[in-house]
């Protein structure tokens, strides 16, 4: 049995077979695979008795479930208004000559993604932005590119 | 008059004496045993006659949703708690988790004593992942309390990943389900078909700790605060050209001028009023608009704008949003939001004559009719509002 197989059936022990597990398990596949793979749908559509193309589907409507592969760490920076007027667009380009990766983009050696994302609930403490499920809020270009080098 | 920042946050702070029950510490123990002294009629009627409307934007009355659902014969229902706070501008859901957790879910308990639901269910938006395991924890306990006083009733987390229609509540059931978060066809509304087809009660975190409030104290202090259309007080989040950002809690029915006057630096040139899919109120309307259900009503999001600020900018970014955030689903949100996006481009570029604008405003009115849910209906708010009032910004 492969290793992706192996992983869907533990996921889908702890959750269940019903239609109502099926975003769970697609959220704990993209934690534990960084992100949702084919092999990965197939196996959940067969566990679930559901076509890939339904699984599929689901999972390409959710934001922080599509189906393309990203980097080891997600950063997604906030683009709403609010935050721009707080000088976002400084903070993007320093991001973006750091890792030298554009927006949307995931660096070379696949540790970062470097995607936009709508408003994270910051608004008042902008610029904001999540590194996978961590937040960084009052953003300076060398804020931002500290917490990067957390990781 | 320009107040300095020091006499507006002294001023707020005298509000937060008259008004002050989101962020009050209370026993939560307490609330679940007055709650349990009175009958499930008793509770809807409390509610019912506070006039409290939802707080998550639409401002349907709880007690008649309440009322609905427990109208409504059937073995199982569910309690849902919104808390998929997205709009932009909004984050007063957030800091009430972060803060008084037991109290939403108290909410929530007295919701399922009204109604006789025997699940909860919150729906947590994936961007607000770092709260759950401490949710989770506090959560546990609050469980074993409402076993221990008797409660058939028990909460579960979900999250939701990275979409904002979800915050539409047939939406959210659907993503709960397992589905593409794509709203439902109204009626039939979720009290009587919501989770499971289950007649389900869908209540934002704010209005859930509010209705713990209302339990706990009587309704008496809820009716001697706002107007009589919009009773009671409100959380709103503050951001944008503002001298004092951030969250407060304050009555309903005042007008823009006042709230300007308390927050804003002094050249607010226009606050948009709820959000992205909210209304544009310019300077020369501060005076006569009020916040609140008979004026602009909003869910929380108060953005100020200063007049070095692009008002084609803000709808632009307004629009963007709206491009991505649509589901697809129905035709005159989905391309309808493009084609309002692209025609201020065409025009800004002078592809179009500005004339073409009124092409545009015909289509946004379309939308308002045609568009199936409320996040479809409301695009053209923003844009009719800024369009109308700052028609120069738009086509210069």
């Amino acid at each position: 049995m492969s290793s992706t197989a192996e992983l869907v059936q533990t996921i889908v022990g702890k959750h269940g077979t019903r239609r109502e597990h099926l975003l769970p398990i697609l959220q704990d596949l993209a934690k534990e695979q960084r992100y949702v793979t084919e092999d990965a749908m197939i196996e959940v559509a067969r566990a679930l008795d559901l076509s890939a193309a339904e699984v599929y589907g689901t999972a390409s409507f959710y934001t922080f479930l599509e189906p393309v592969p990203t980097g080891e760490h997600v950063i997604r920076i906030c683009k709403t208004i609010t935050c721009y007027m707080k000088g976002k667009d400084e903070v993007i380009k320093a991001i973006e000559d750091h890792l030298r990766v554009k927006l949307g983009g995931t660096t070379t050696d696949g540790k970062f993604s470097f995607f936009a994302a709508n408003c994270i609930g910051w608004c008042h403490e902008g610029p904001a932005m999540l590194i996978d499920d961590k937040v960084y809020t009052k953003l300076t270009p060398k804020k931002a590119i500290d917490a990067i080098n957390e990781y | 008059m320009v107040l300095d920042r020091e006499t507006k946050l002294k001023k707020l702070k005298e509000h937060q004496t008259k008004v002050n029950m989101i962020f009050q510490d209370q026993d939560c123990g307490q609330m679940l045993d007055k709650c349990l002294s009175m009958s499930p009629d008793e509770i809807i009627a409390e509610v019912t006659e506070s006039g409290l409307k939802g707080r998550g934007g639409a401002g349907f009355p709880t007690g008649l949703k309440w009322k609905f659902a427990a109208e409504q014969k059937s073995d199982v229902k569910y309690v849902i708690c919104n808390a998929d706070e997205g709009e932009p501008g909004t984050f007063k859901d957030r800091q009430i988790l972060e803060e008084q957790a037991a109290k939403v879910f108290a909410g929530m308990a007295i919701c399922s004593r009204a109604v006789n639901a025997s699940e909860g269910i919150i729906y947590l938006r994936g961007e607000y992942n770092y709260l759950r395991p401490r949710l989770q924890e506090e959560l546990d306990a609050f469980n074993k309390k409402l076993k221990e006083k008797g409660f058939k009733f028990s909460i579960i987390i979900k999250s939701g990943s990275g979409a904002y229609v979800c915050g539409e509540e047939t939406a959210l059931i659907e993503s709960l389900e397992g589905y593409r978060g794509e709203p439902r066809n109204k009626p039939p509304y979720p009290v009587s078909h919501g989770y499971m087809n289950k007649p389900t009660v869908v209540n934002n975190v704010e209005t859930l700790v509010y209705c713990a409030m209302i339990i706990r104290m009587g309704n008496k202090e809820f009716l001697q605060l706002g107007t009589k259309d919009s009773r009671g007080a409100k959380v709103f989040s503050v951001s944008g050209d503002a001298d004092v950002e951030g969250i407060y809690e304050l009555e309903l029915g005042m007008t823009i001028r006042e709230f300007v006057d308390l927050f804003g630096d002094g050249d607010t040139k226009a606050v948009q009023v709820g959000g992205s899919s909210g209304h544009c109120v310019p300077r020369r309307d501060f005076e006569k608009t009020i916040i609140g259900f008979e004026g602009v009503p909003t869910g929380g999001s108060m953005m100020l704008f200063n007049s070095s600020r692009s008002m084609y900018h803000v709808l632009h970014n307004y629009l963007e949003f709206f491009c991505e955030e649509s589901c697809g689903q129905c035709t005159p949100c989905r391309v309808g939001s493009q084609q309002l996006l692209r025609g201020i481009e065409a025009i800004k570029k002078g592809e179009k004559p500005p004339e073409y604008l009124n092409e545009l405003k015909k289509l946004a009115e379309t939308m308002k009719v045609a568009a199936k849910c409320g996040l479809g209906q409301s695009v053209p708010n923003p844009f009719l509002s800024i369009v109308n009032n700052f028609y120069e910004e738009i086509i210069f």
